[in-house]
């Protein structure tokens, strides 16, 4: 039943402040964040005011859109601030939580049929942990998925050890997919990268259809996985989640409760420590790094470098990330910088004079300069090399840019989402910023096919 | 170079909005990113960038032009002084001999210089204001161009005629398209066309191609122009045609080096290997039609001499290989090489007008590039399409 899947184009940068396997003591917090920015495209409207005493599980945030699905409390506490940005933007509600979590005990329906299912999942808040393709944003519950996707490994750089972060957890991790078997009329892919998924954890976890997929960074995505085994037409749905989230949705099940606890991993060069944590999402990052930082000019990441969000160290973790990254920022001027060889630089290409001396096992410290300035779309074939897609990126990319809904549609849209385009934009020579202009055109399309 | 840094630092208030040096805010801002790679951060999207780009892109090709570009010099003189000794085109050795290399350089390198100065001089000013007007920042493209274009001329070519051509082919072959990256003629190859067809005098014929002022003897026929006459008989020895020691334009003739280029530039990631060879392959190919065909002493010419012979090789590495105007999918590149590489051909042997081909069948291929492209996306999307139909017709 296994297949085994290839990738050859991708790249793994070479990225220094790899985590060792060794958890980090826990540690409290007075703040907790739910950021509602983090449930893209959602219109919320906000249930609780300032002051506020809510129980784990509690609803924090209704969708206007949709309002069956709300956004619930991942920690018992009481709503100390709500922030807003500009335009009144819901940006931050701050919680600061009780001495010990307190649930809120969900009723465990007694039929498990589909319906019963769904409706404790949006009870409980866990719903927004499942997303679809296309676009990439949170399932609608009245579709049905031909199948549900989970990538049981991240490859992007620095991506905590897949086996590591659900370590013992097999039990809820079973219970998990035997309900969310329910969703879909068709399979439940579980995939698996045997370089990287070295424990025996999947081998006894029955319901699912298992794949294994080989190559560097993006073949963790879901879009590639999706590629290979059975892409997405105009029309088809599919639902994709994370081994932690099958487990938030094995223990809901098996105890009524809305247990969001997950290891996450501290990683980085500008670290002194690192290593894994377990703890909630919207953990204030003060918490986390403030005594674990080299200095002081740092960016702060909740996620990978290539995808995700600019927290800084007064932020919070965000509610989908299990990778916290500190590099150092790149403000400074680079005399020359364009000519200099640069041979104790990372490059993947051969322009920089590294190539001569690098050796595999070197790791590099890489920092937020873009080392360059926006330029007009040049090379036409530098994209290849890092896109494993039967699309051609630069022709979607332009179709975007124009606002072609109908070529965006026979370029392949549906097929990719904007990590996806995370490597290409990494070594854009033009500098141009690919991850926000696919955005941008999957935006687009909710707009105009909703 | 910290003087460098607060030098630009105390001066630029004044080119900001505002400044009274407002109006050259694109010039200050294009030497500024010249000294230093600006001080930016990643603000969305991926946190870390590479250190490539399209300066230090440029960089490469100029880098794979400099030896050529010397040898064009060095090459200028010799065909100079070889003349003026009447001496035969493979007795450079003598020539070399009788009057030292260096002289023969220095003479090279005067006569040049202007062109390459007037090349980018003439060029860059209309960047700049295109740029300046646009509020644009300057872009790096014409680095490159410019240095081709000087490669690409005859070493006679009145700098006068030089400075028109750059700036009709800059201003209608890219600015007005709105600059680097949307032009679909490469410049360079605009501004030798241009020559061509309204200096024809000082394109073509025999006088051209070496620089021999105050001199009686003024007959310098290329390889080419033998072939075309049908008297390649005459023709150099190939030893001397591919390290170059023949009269032709400023870059073209030494074939040795443009081929360590090309293998520079694919190394680096710069340039396209599948243009290059496909190129190779095309012209390859109907070299082969014509030497089985036979009709015409020109056609009997062993295919393999023309990739020695006139500029096809320097354009297939540095014309065809342009990003911009060359076809910009995997396979659509396969065939535009292919069709370059035959065009030339068919222009150099069939049509008695035009000696050199690879001017202008690359050109030909720049306006067809877009259509090749366009069948190649439409099969991606035609591929695309079935796989729905398929997936649809099992479900029902």
């Amino acid at each position: 039943m296994k297949e085994h899947f290839k990738i050859k184009k991708g790249l793994d940068i070479p990225l220094a402040g790899e985590a060792p396997l060794k958890d980090l003591p826990d540690i409290s917090t007075d703040k907790y964040a739910i950021l509602p920015q983090d449930f893209r495209l959602l219109s919320p409207r906000l249930l609780v005011k300032e002051g506020d005493d809510i129980l784990a599980g509690e609803p924090i945030i209704q969708n206007k859109l949709n309002e069956n699905i709300f956004i619930t409390s991942p920690i018992s506490g009481k709503v100390t601030a709500i922030i807003r940005g500009e335009k009144r933007i819901l940006k931050q509600i701050i919680i600061t939580p009780n001495s010990s979590q307190e649930y809120k005990i969900f009723n465990i329906p007694n039929t498990l049929d589909r319906d019963n299912i769904i409706k404790l999942l949006l009870e409980s808040g866990l719903w927004v942990n499942i997303k679809q393709r296309p676009y990439g944003i949170i399932a609608n519950p009245s579709d049905m998925p031909k199948a549900i996707y989970i990538s049981a490994f991240d490859s992007s750089p620095l991506a905590p050890d897949p086996d590591y972060l659900i370590k013992d957890e097999e039990e809820s991790f079973q219970k998990g997919i035997d309900i969310i078997k329910n969703l879909t009329s068709g399979p439940i892919y579980l995939n698996i990268s045997s370089s990287r998924n070295k424990s025996d954890f999947y081998k006894s976890i029955k319901n699912i259809e298992l794949h294994d997929f080989e190559g560097p960074h993006p073949v963790g995505n879901v879009s590639v996985q999706i590629s290979k085994i059975s892409p997405i037409n105009k029309g088809d749905i599919y639902w994709y989640l994370y081994p932690q989230d099958v487990i938030f949705i094995g223990r809901l099940f098996q105890n009524g409760k809305l247990d969001l606890h997950k290891k996450i991993v501290l990683t980085g060069s500008e670290l002194t420590e690192r290593g894994y944590i377990t703890t909630l999402p919207g953990m204030s990052m003060q918490a986390l790094l403030s005594n674990r930082l080299k200095q002081n000019n740092v960016r702060v990441i909740s996620g990978n470098v290539l995808t995700g969000t600019n927290a800084g160290l007064d932020g919070f973790l965000s509610y989908y990330d299990n990778q916290i990254t500190v590099i150092p920022e790149g403000y400074y001027y680079d005399f020359f910088g364009w000519v200099a060889p640069k041979f104790t630089k990372y490059s993947p290409s051969r322009m920089i004079m590294n190539w001569l001396i690098r050796s595999k096992k070197k790791k590099y410290v890489l920092d937020t300069n873009m080392h360059g300035e926006e330029r007009p779309f040049v090379l036409s074939d530098q994209y290849d090399k890092y896109f494993p897609f039967d699309i051609y990126p630069v022709y979607l990319l332009k179709a975007i840019l124009s606002e072609n809904i109908e070529q965006m549609e026979n370029l392949g849209i549906y097929e990719i989402v904007e990590e996806d385009f995370a490597l290409p934009e990494y070594v854009c020579v033009s500098k141009i910023n690919l991850q926000e202009i696919v955005r941008k055109g999957l935006d687009l399309m909710i707009k105009e096919t909703t | 170079m910290n003087w460098v840094r607060s030098f630009l630092d105390k001066i630029k208030p004044n080119f900001e909005k505002g400044g009274k040096l407002y109006f050259l805010h694109s010039t200050f801002e294009a030497f500024e990113v010249f000294f230093f790679v600006p001080n930016k951060v990643t603000e969305k999207g991926s946190h870390i960038r590479d250190y490539v780009d399209l300066k230090r892109l440029m960089t490469h090709v100029l880098i794979a032009l400099a030896p050529i570009v010397l040898f064009g010099m060095f090459n200028v003189g010799l065909q100079h002084f070889r003349l003026q000794l009447g001496l035969d085109i493979d007795a450079w050795g003598q020539v070399v001999k009788e009057i030292g290399f260096w002289r023969i350089f220095w003479y090279g390198f005067l006569r040049i210089l202007p062109i390459i100065v007037v090349s980018y001089v003439s060029g860059l000013a209309v960047e700049f204001t295109s740029a300046q007007i646009r509020h644009h920042q300057v872009n790096e493209g014409f680095l490159v161009t410019g240095m081709l274009i000087a490669l690409i001329v005859p070493p006679t070519i009145p700098l006068w005629m030089l400075a028109i051509a750059t700036i009709f082919a800059v201003i209608f072959g890219k600015e007005v398209f709105g600059g680097t990256g949307m032009n679909f003629l490469n410049p360079a190859l605009l501004t030798r066309a241009f020559l061509f067809f309204a200096y024809p005098a000082s394109m073509t014929g025999d006088a051209i191609w070496v620089a021999s002022k105050g001199l009686d003897v003024i007959s310098g026929p290329t390889p080419l122009a033998l072939a075309a006459q049908n008297q390649f008989a005459q023709a150099p020895s190939l030893l001397t045609m591919s390290l170059g020691f023949i009269p032709g334009s400023i870059g073209e003739t030494s074939k040795i080096l443009i081929i360590l280029a090309a293998i520079y530039l694919i190394f680096t990631g710069v340039a396209n290997l599948r243009v290059m060879i496909s190129a190779l392959i095309g012209a390859a190919a109907m070299g082969i039609i014509f030497n089985l065909w036979g009709a015409n002493e020109y056609m009997q010419i062993p295919f393999y001499y023309h990739f020695f012979i006139g500029g096809f090789l320097f354009g297939a590495v540095f014309m065809a290989t342009d990003p911009v105007t060359s076809a910009q999918t995997p396979t659509g590149k396969i065939y535009y090489g292919l069709l370059i590489g035959i065009f030339c051909m068919l222009i150099r042997v069939i049509n008695p007008a035009y000696p050199e081909g690879a001017m202008l069948s690359i050109l030909l291929m720049n306006v067809f590039a877009p259509l090749i492209d366009h069948l190649v996306v439409q099969q991606n999307i035609n591929r695309r399409k079935k796989r729905a139909l398929l997936s649809q017709t099992i479900k029902s």
